[in-house]
């Protein structure tokens, strides 16, 4: 596959990872958010990333971080979407505004592009419906930080055709990804049962079991886990764990999914996690 | 103080404020002492441009100009010569 000009829609932790990896890759990345503030932001993020993994992995030949941000180019309007034969969106868990922003990318986009969702856990055959084209419509669930996560889950939708997963996968090889492929629940395997893992070990610091640095310890020194699920949680952005385990308990009707009163808490007072620096830690810089 | 001569005291306090008990010569690999993370080399990346006044090119980005306080003060002598 040559390289493609790919839309990212949303430019947050995940919309910035995917806009870095896909012109790492040599695509043209049309990248899009509400405000130039916020392209303007993740652009700097996006520098800074790729500076920083230019000092970390110092290749004769490899390109310039100057060089690898040419080919992003930022946007309000989803106009230059036309241009898109893959769009990849990545907006806030929220079934509201991702219905607005799939209907504005329905109208842009030409017949026979491939439209991906990079959501948390919304139905990818909802999301779908919302499109004259559901059979050219998937899953592609990134992993954070994207640059260095080599497997996506991949969802197939209700209405997905075969060629529309197989120009996802040549997708994601250019970007050295692999993906596993599953069918379309809400919360696919990933999140259906981290968010609840995660809610349980919130629960467990909100009873006052143990401490977030006790629960984490458990979950890397017993389990092997590289990562505990509360600085997963941080990791991730504790808004979008409980906008994830409110999907889920909206589309299960299933108790287990009640988000725990503490996450509410924390969201309400502006605790984010590592995006601005507190949550289950706190990760302020001085400078 | 020259801009110059600011360099050595500006850089080691920066690294101070984030490594407190940190203890380490001019021309030591702080890196390599084990304590400070190499995600830091960004932070010092941009704390150099900003307390400097200038910016760090592509083919400056490179860990060795930033491993110790005589490293960093070279590349700010080289960079505002």
């Amino acid at each position: 596959m040559g390289s493609k000009v790919v839309g990212v829609v949303g430019a947050g932790v995940m919309g910035e990872g995917l806009a870095q990896s896909l012109a790492q890759a040599g695509h043209r990345v049309i990248l899009i958010d509400l405000s130039q503030e916020i392209l303007d932001r993740a652009l700097t993020n996006i520098r800074n990333s790729l500076r920083l993994s230019r000092m970390l992995n110092p290749q004769e030949g490899a390109e310039s971080p100057s060089e690898v941000l040419k080919r992003i180019t930022r946007s309000t309007e989803y106009g230059p979407l036309s241009d898109a034969q893959f769009v990849i969106e990545n907006v806030t868990e929220k079934w509201e505004t991702k219905h607005s922003v799939w209907c504005k990318i329905d109208a842009c986009v030409r017949d026979d592009s491939v439209l991906a969702a990079n959501t948390s856990a919304i139905s990818i055959t909802r999301i779908a419906s919302t499109t004259a084209r559901p059979s050219r419509v998937l899953g592609m669930h990134f992993m954070n930080p994207v640059p260095l996560k080599p497997m996506v889950e991949v969802i197939r939708a209700y209405h997905t055709t075969e060629e529309t997963i197989a120009t996802a996968k040549a997708l994601l090889a250019t970007m050295n990804k692999e993906c596993i492929v599953v069918q379309d629940m809400p919360g696919f395997v990933s999140n259906r049962v981290l968010m609840l893992t995660v809610n349980e070990a919130i629960f467990l610091l909100q009873d006052g079991v143990a401490s977030a640095e006790q629960v984490d310890a458990i979950f890397r020194s017993c389990f092997g886990h590289k990562m505990g699920p509360l600085e997963t949680a941080d990791l991730i952005g504790l808004d979008t764990i409980l906008y994830s385990i409110e999907v889920l308990y909206e589309s299960y009707n299933d108790s287990k999914y009640r988000p725990c009163p503490l996450l509410k808490k924390m969201v309400d007072a502006g605790l984010y996690g590592r995006k601005n620096a507190r949550g289950f830690y706190n990760y302020t810089v001085e400078s | 103080m020259s801009l110059l001569e600011e360099v050595k005291p500006r850089t080691r306090e920066f690294i101070k404020r984030h490594f407190r008990h940190l203890d380490f010569a001019d021309d030591e690999d702080i890196f390599a002492l084990g304590f400070v993370n190499s995600l830091f080399a960004l932070q010092l990346v941009m704390f150099v441009e900003k307390s400097f006044q200038f910016t760090v090119d592509d083919e400056d980005l490179r860990m060795e100009n930033f491993q110790s306080i005589n490293a960093v003060a070279e590349l700010v002598k080289r960079k505002t010569a």
